[in-house]
């Protein structure tokens, strides 16, 4: 067994990769967890789907397409850096770490630009739920539209939360990558942090074709 | 289980990949297909896409290919656990009004 690094080897475990499999277990605990969350929101979202179909098509229109995908592309892209950079700190290469953080931590935050520009649009639009939303279009019941921005706002708001929450554990994680602190046995902070980016990147896989295609095909 | 450090390419391929798939998701969404006859054809082949792509990223990019045993299994039990909440209330939602019960 390879001496300890910096103390980085907990008391109560036997070896580093005990540590590390411990880790990587108790974050997919948690992301099963984070899986029954977001899973009420997508089965609201079947639900109210399957019975006003065209509603949440006609709702769905009014989403810009090309800021959804930018971001899906922005999202995957960060995902990629995420990656390397856990592939970086468990070769222990210090400023490739470090480097990888800082576009995985841009990319999010670009991603999250988007959206706040995106949100605003809504506002002025009037499409956010509530005593001020109206919503016109022929063939549709303004409720029914309500009801799908309720879910767009809720979904997307409940994800942009995450992508925060994420951001500022990149961030963090900045600190000890620029240390040197991580290696082949011991990454679990980044290892983590990925497991959780990746999540996040997962939903919002799920979440770019529910709220902005449905209604892609539509004329106009 | 020492720590499996995955070759570069194997990162970029599975990103390519996940770019295709989400080219692949808006161009399907571009034409209507309810014609098919099929319910929720534009919908369902979204959706295909999109578990495709995300057991890409859970496969690669989240190590599950590495991983123990136990970790699989939690990762198939999310899985479970989400298709029974599904399942059980869709179960309820789709077949209220099959039979008429009064004062329904």
């Amino acid at each position: 067994m390879a001496a300890e690094h910096h103390g980085t080897l907990a008391h109560h475990f036997e070896s580093y990769d005990q540590q590390r499999e411990a880790s990587s277990l108790g974050m997919w605990l948690f992301l099963v967890t984070e899986v029954m969350f977001f899973g009420g929101f997508f089965l609201a979202y079947i639900i109210y789907r399957s019975r006003w179909p065209q509603d949440f098509a006609l709702a769905s229109h009014h989403l810009d397409v090309t800021l959804g995908g930018i971001n899906t592309v922005v999202l995957i892209a960060s995902s990629l850096t995420m990656a390397l950079a856990v592939r970086s700190a468990q070769l222990a290469r210090r400023k490739a770490t470090v480097l990888f953080l800082l576009f995985t931590l841009l990319f999010g935050l670009g991603f999250l630009g988007i959206k706040a520009a995106e949100y605003a649009d809504k506002f002025e639009h009037h499409l956010v739920p509530g005593p001020g939303f109206e919503f016109h279009d022929e063939g549709s019941d303004p409720r029914h539209a309500e009801m799908f921005f309720n879910l767009y706002f809720g979904m997307t708001g409940l994800h942009a939360a995450h992508m925060v929450i994420g951001a500022g554990l990149v961030f963090w994680l900045m600190f000890p990558a620029w240390k040197g602190r991580f290696n082949a046995e011991y990454h679990n902070p980044v290892e983590v942090v990925g497991l959780y980016w990746h999540f996040v990147d997962i939903i919002w896989i799920f979440l770019f074709p529910l709220l902005y295609l449905i209604g892609f095909h539509l004329e106009g | 289980m020492s720590v499996h450090v995955e070759p570069v390419r194997v990162y970029v391929f599975v990103f390519l990949a996940l770019m295709v798939g989400t080219g692949l998701t808006v161009f399907a969404a571009a034409f209507d297909l309810s014609a098919s006859g099929i319910p929720f054809a534009n919908d369902l082949l979204a959706m295909a896409i999109a578990v495709a792509k995300a057991s890409l990223v859970v496969w690669f990019f989240m190590h599950v290919r590495h991983s123990t045993p136990l970790t699989k299994l939690v990762v198939v039990g999310a899985l479970l656990w989400l298709v029974f909440m599904v399942a059980l209330t869709l179960g309820d939602y789709d077949t209220r009004g099959l039979l008429g019960v009064p004062g329904k």
